[in-house]
């Protein structure tokens, strides 16, 4: 394993470059180049044909959906969308990929020249994009006979080519020098927000964990003052968590390299999720010969001035826009705000409040109790097993008086188990709070001859001891009644 | 003088996955200088200004409706596969790269 | 001699299956007799496919009694060219990397073909991946000329054409390339047809050179080539660079040239090509400068035209035919089908990728695998592919010009007759001297047929008439006129095959 600075450390004496190439999927019902369907968990080699698995003399049609989706991108994200452009054949061997090229863009992308400006600690960063282009996806290849199903140690791999053919949009930043020490938040905070425009363009699901939206980090370091240092590519950095502390080791990494006097090599790294930890790939020495040119089996496309305006002005609201109306609709500060956007919480709470509860419960539920397991459980907040209509249903049992916060937690846990929704969870495990009067005064007379003394208390005006009396009764009700109530019957029985 | 070398020979070779014999290694050195030799007459012709030509016919915006067709049956997909298994095509190790 | 089935032309055996006169099963039995008694010498077919060919005249017979109305060529028997892909026949594009791959698909050509109800009679040889000029490339079998068996029959289509002209098969389908169906045509005295490139599918044709690649009718007259031409030809939605535009009448050009009448036509000679005759064949050049008299004689105009941009259709068509196979050729990797070398558990994928195409391709197809990934390689890209392409673009404007002033060019087809086997496998350059005046054409996109014009040596001389884009009738129409002015068609005057 490589040496490692202290992060804090390593960003006093260098500053970060950062770049990221996304890759995401799009939602198509068919292939970027033939009628195949795209849907997801389908078996094996079940959804190709001729052409996705280039059989001999099999041709490619583009895809027209696929087009209008990636210009979508490109407007949602600033760019100006080619007036003539191109497909072209990147020449590379790999048993994922049928044609052993990938039709993909190259010197004349679709879209270009925009940006996304993102907010990290209330500072606005501005992330210049270099190019949107539409290419191809690979098939998916199962490494055998490994300890650890893993390239390394396998004895073969086997190749399913339902995967191959589904239209990817890449996305590439210009360098983005100026992050400082918040390179790893502004890098998942280009991520995440890359990711709410396209899904706000409806034109992919963008599930990072089923590999629709996969990331690529470049980076690289050099001191104040000094030209931009060698960068590395780590791929295979599928989580917006994984964007950060993929980001932050490579700081580390490089920092003590440098401090060395150790040149970084321009190479390709994979990112693993287990560890955290980049490792060196295929050096880029071979790989780059990829012998670009332009596809002849393709038609060029010259994208209409009227059909992109058209397109433009289809567009939906954008998340930066709509956090802005969402934050004055549910009446949040700034700072609550960013709470919200950093725990990726925007449309959970929207959905929320859409299914029927208040914004403060919503946002009370999502960035407290739930923000809490999922960092306990290592996962995002969206990836927890409880739905916005779930947490709508929690709280309005809450409202009804019919949980105690006590006691929705408790259900969260069986929501969160599988056991089914809040009001079922709550009838499994006997959870409701114990609104029968009769129940509570028997409970309440019961404390009381257990407790002569602290009963001789209150009835001479030291209220305050109704305390234990009140846990005694809980005790006996298992938490389920509700505490005012059982004061009110103390008082009452006592004053 | 040769345009082409031995090994830059080898290096395409690699680069097309062909392995290659020493004595085609020498066969195609000598060829392929006689055939770069007459394509160097190229880089004569005064083509500033010119725009590539790849087809008959300019083709422009020519696309596909997102309708899916049948795909194939995964054993006529197969049938014809040097080896196969779990439903998929098998190689052996990949040495190249760590995924 | 005549009475035999296997003489008449394709017109003739459609006529007489329609009219009652033969059975379709009639006139497939015929040919697949044929084949059995001669293509032990000639050596045109990889596969024959006797049940299949019957089957679909079975189905033509039984579709006539019932009085259906049936395609002009129904129950016409065809030979494929083994680069178009037909569904559960084997397709081998004469390589070794394919053996044994039966396709699950057809190609567009091919449901053309069967939707026309023509028995597919087996699939013909050509120099592998269609890369050649001699057919003494392909992995499995040296087809022979029929007119002379020490000699080359053409390539890439020379299974095609000497199928046609051993009366075989009255019709086969070729692809051309740089030259693969006319050459064969003139060296084998058939007639050949390259058709404007797109106004056929190129979907389920293995790719060669995907901005080159045509398929095309291969016959014993224009007319017989028209008619298939328009089974064969229209827009497919499945080929993106395919033209969505009505197919040239040719058939009704064919007939047109017939009459022998060329008055009004005027015809360009090509002044670069002149100036290359004193390397061709004077044989050659003889019988082209005959044909040109003839021409003139049947009222066509002749006109000379500058094409100066000509001389550089070699080396352009050299980087970019080879460029476009280097990456079409990048699938035969021994994943997905066809041959897999040395996975012996002791070599890795890439070793054995490497091993596979190692031991699945020749050496025509390595040396042009080779110099394509040389002419795209770092640094190479715009300074030979894209400097070609705008070299294609020079050529296309002298093309352009020249039917500004004239209906079609002429040529001679090929520089040489059919040259002995081995004559020119060891000097690449010089093989591909052979396809010095039919790559302009496969640059420029524009249609080209070869037919022939007379003998030199005693083998046949093919004359080259090459049209503007979408132009392909005018060419049909010349090129029946030459026929109209020969007593027999010079396919006829083959020597016999000894039948076995
Ligand atoms: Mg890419
Ligand atoms: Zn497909």
């Amino acid at each position: 394993m490589s040496r490692l600075n202290d992060y804090d450390k390593a960003v006093e004496t260098y500053e970060p470059v950062l770049g990221l190439e996304t890759h995401i999927e799009l939602d198509t019902n068919t292939k970027m180049f033939c009628g195949c369907s795209t849907a997801f968990g389908a078996e094996p080699n079940t959804q190709t044909c001729p052409v996705c698995l280039a059989l001999p003399g099999a041709l490619p049609v583009a895809n027209k959906a696929a087009i209008e989706a990636t210009v979508k991108i490109g407007l949602a994200l600033n760019c100006h969308i080619a007036e003539w452009t191109r497909f072209a054949r990147k020449n590379y061997f790999y048993p994922d990929m049928p044609k052993n090229f990938q039709t993909s863009q190259y010197e004349e992308p679709l879209c270009e020249n925009g940006y996304v400006e993102v907010a990290v600690d209330g500072v606005d960063y501005r992330i210049e994009i270099e190019r949107v282009h539409l290419e191809e996806d690979t098939g998916k290849t199962l490494h055998v006979g490994g300890a650890t199903g893993r390239i390394h140690g396998a004895t073969e791999s086997l190749v399913d080519y339902n995967r191959a053919g589904i239209p990817l949009v890449e996305i590439v930043t210009k360098p983005v020098p100026g992050t400082g020490a918040l390179a790893p938040e502004v890098a998942k905070a280009y991520v995440a927000e890359l990711r709410d425009i396209v899904r706000s363009l409806g034109v992919s699901d963008v599930r990072m964990e089923q590999g629709s939206l996969r990331c690529d980090v470049n980076l690289s370091l050099n001191k104040p003052g000094e030209e931009w240092g060698t960068r590395t590519e780590t791929k295979n950095v599928n989580s917006l968590r994984s964007v950060e502390r993929a980001v932050r080791y490579e700081v580390r990494r490089q920092s003590a390299l440098l401090d060395d006097g150790v040149k970084i090599i321009q190479e390709t790294r994979h990112f693993h999720e287990s560890t955290g930890e980049t490792s060196p790939g295929r050096s880029k020495e071979e790989a780059t010969d990829y012998r670009y040119f332009p596809e002849p089996d393709l038609a060029v496309m010259e994208p209409s001035r009227e059909w992109v305006e058209e397109l433009r002005a289809g567009l939906p609201e954008l998340p930066r826009k709509r956090r802005e109306r969402l934050q004055a609709t549910w009446g949040l500060g700034d700072k609550e705000m960013q709470s919200v956007v950093n725990a990726d919480a925007v449309g959970l709470i929207e959905a929320t409040v859409a299914a029927g509860t208040t914004p403060t419960g919503a946002v009370k539920w999502w960035l407290g109790e739930l923000s809490r397991r999922a960092n306990e459980a290592g996962a995002e907040l969206g990836a927890l097993a409880i739905t916005p209509e779930q947490v709508a249903e929690l709280q309005g049992m809450v409202d009804d008086g019919r949980l105690n916060d006590k006691l929705a937690r408790q259900v969260i846990d069986g929501v969160l188990a599988g056991e089914g929704s809040p009001v079922e969870v709550a009838a499994k495990r006997g959870l409701e709070v114990v609104s029968d009067t009769g129940a509570l005064e028997a409970a309440v007379d019961e404390a009381i001859s257990a407790n002569p003394a602290v009963a001789e208390k209150i009835r001479g005006g030291t209220h305050a001891a109704a305390g234990v009396l009140i846990g005694a009764v809980m005790k006996a009700t298992k938490g389920q009644a509700d505490a005012g109530t059982v004061r009110k019957i103390i008082l009452e029985k006592l004053g | 003088m040769s345009t082409i070398s031995r090994e830059e020979v080898a290096h395409l070779a690699r680069l097309a996955r062909l392995e290659v014999t020493d004595d085609e290694l020498d066969a195609f050195a000598g060829q392929l200088d006689v055939i770069l030799e007459s394509m160097k007459t190229l880089a004569e012709v005064d083509t500033d200004g010119v725009q590539p030509t790849s087809h008959a016919v300019p083709l422009v915006n020519v696309f596909r409706e997102d309708r899916p067709q049948p795909s194939l049956p995964r054993d006529a997909v197969l049938a014809g596969a040097p080896d196969t298994a779990e439903d998929r095509f098998r190689v052996p190790r990949i040495l190249d790269e760590e995924a | 001699m005549s009475d035999r089935i296997v003489d008449k032309t394709a017109a003739e055996l459609a006529a007489d299956i329609r009219e009652g006169r033969l059975t379709a099963v009639a006139v497939t039995t015929a040919f697949l007799d044929r084949i059995a008694a001669v293509d032990g010498t000639v050596k045109a077919f990889l596969h024959v496919d006797r049940e299949g060919a019957l089957a679909t005249a079975r189905e033509v017979d039984e579709a006539l009694a019932r009085g259906e109305e049936l395609g002009p060529l129904a129950g016409v028997p065809i030979a494929v060219k083994d680069v178009v892909v037909t569904k559960g026949l084997p397709t081998t594009a004469a390589s070794k990397i394919l053996e044994g791959w039966i396709p699950p698909y057809d190609a567009t050509i091919t449901e053309r073909i069967k939707a026309a109800k023509m028995p597919i009679l087996g699939k013909t040889n050509l120099d592998e991946f269609a890369m050649g000029s001699s057919t003494e490339y392909s992995a499995y079998a040296q087809t022979v000329n029929p007119w002379d068996t020490a000699r080359i029959p053409g390539g890439s289509g020379g299974g095609s054409a000497a199928a046609v002209a051993a009366k075989m098969a009255p019709l086969a389908i070729g692809t051309d390339t740089g030259g693969s169906i006319r050459q064969p045509g003139a060296v084998t005295g058939t007639f050949g047809a390259k058709p404007t490139y797109g106004s056929n599918s190129r979907y389920g044709l293995i790719a060669f050179s995907s901005s080159l690649d045509t398929p095309g009718p291969v016959s014993r007259n224009a007319l017989d080539g028209a008619l298939l031409h328009e089974v064969i030809s229209g827009y497919d939605p499945r080929d993106s660079t395919a033209i969505d535009a009505p197919v040239p009448p040719v058939v009704a050009a064919a007939k047109a040239g017939a009459d022998g009448d060329l008055s009004g036509v005027k015809l360009g000679v090509v002044k670069e090509f002149d100036q290359t005759f004193d390397a061709a064949e004077p044989g050659v050049v003889e019988a082209y400068r005959q044909a040109v008299e003839q021409l003139a004689k049947l009222g066509a105009e002749i006109v000379e035209v500058s094409c100066p941009s000509f001389s550089y259709a070699l080396p352009t068509y050299y980087l970019i035919a080879p460029s476009e196979a280097s990456s079409n050729l990048a699938r035969y990797d021994g994943v997905r089908y066809g041959l897999r070398a040395g996975d012996d558990g002791r070599h890795g994928l890439e070793e054995v990728m490497s091993l596979t195409r190692e031991a699945g391709f020749g050496p025509e197809v390595k040396r042009r695998i080779i110099l394509g990934t040389y002419a795209l390689s770092a640094g190479y890209v715009d300074a030979f592919y894209g400097k070609a392409q705008k070299v294609r673009t020079l050529i296309k404007r002298d093309f352009e010009a020249a039917f500004e002033r004239v209906d079609a060019l002429i040529s001679p087809t090929t520089p040489f007759i059919a040259f002995k086997f081995g004559e020119r496998t060891g000097d690449p350059y010089q093989m591909y001297l052979a396809d010095l005046y039919t790559i302009p054409t496969n640059l420029y996109g524009g249609p080209g047929v070869s037919v022939p014009v007379g003998l030199s040596e005693g083998m046949p001389v093919g004359l080259q008439v090459m049209g503007p884009v979408m132009g392909d009738d005018i060419t049909y129409r010349v090129a029946a006129a030459v026929e109209s002015t020969q007593d027999t068609l010079l396919a006829d005057t083959a020597p016999e095959i000894e039948e076995q």
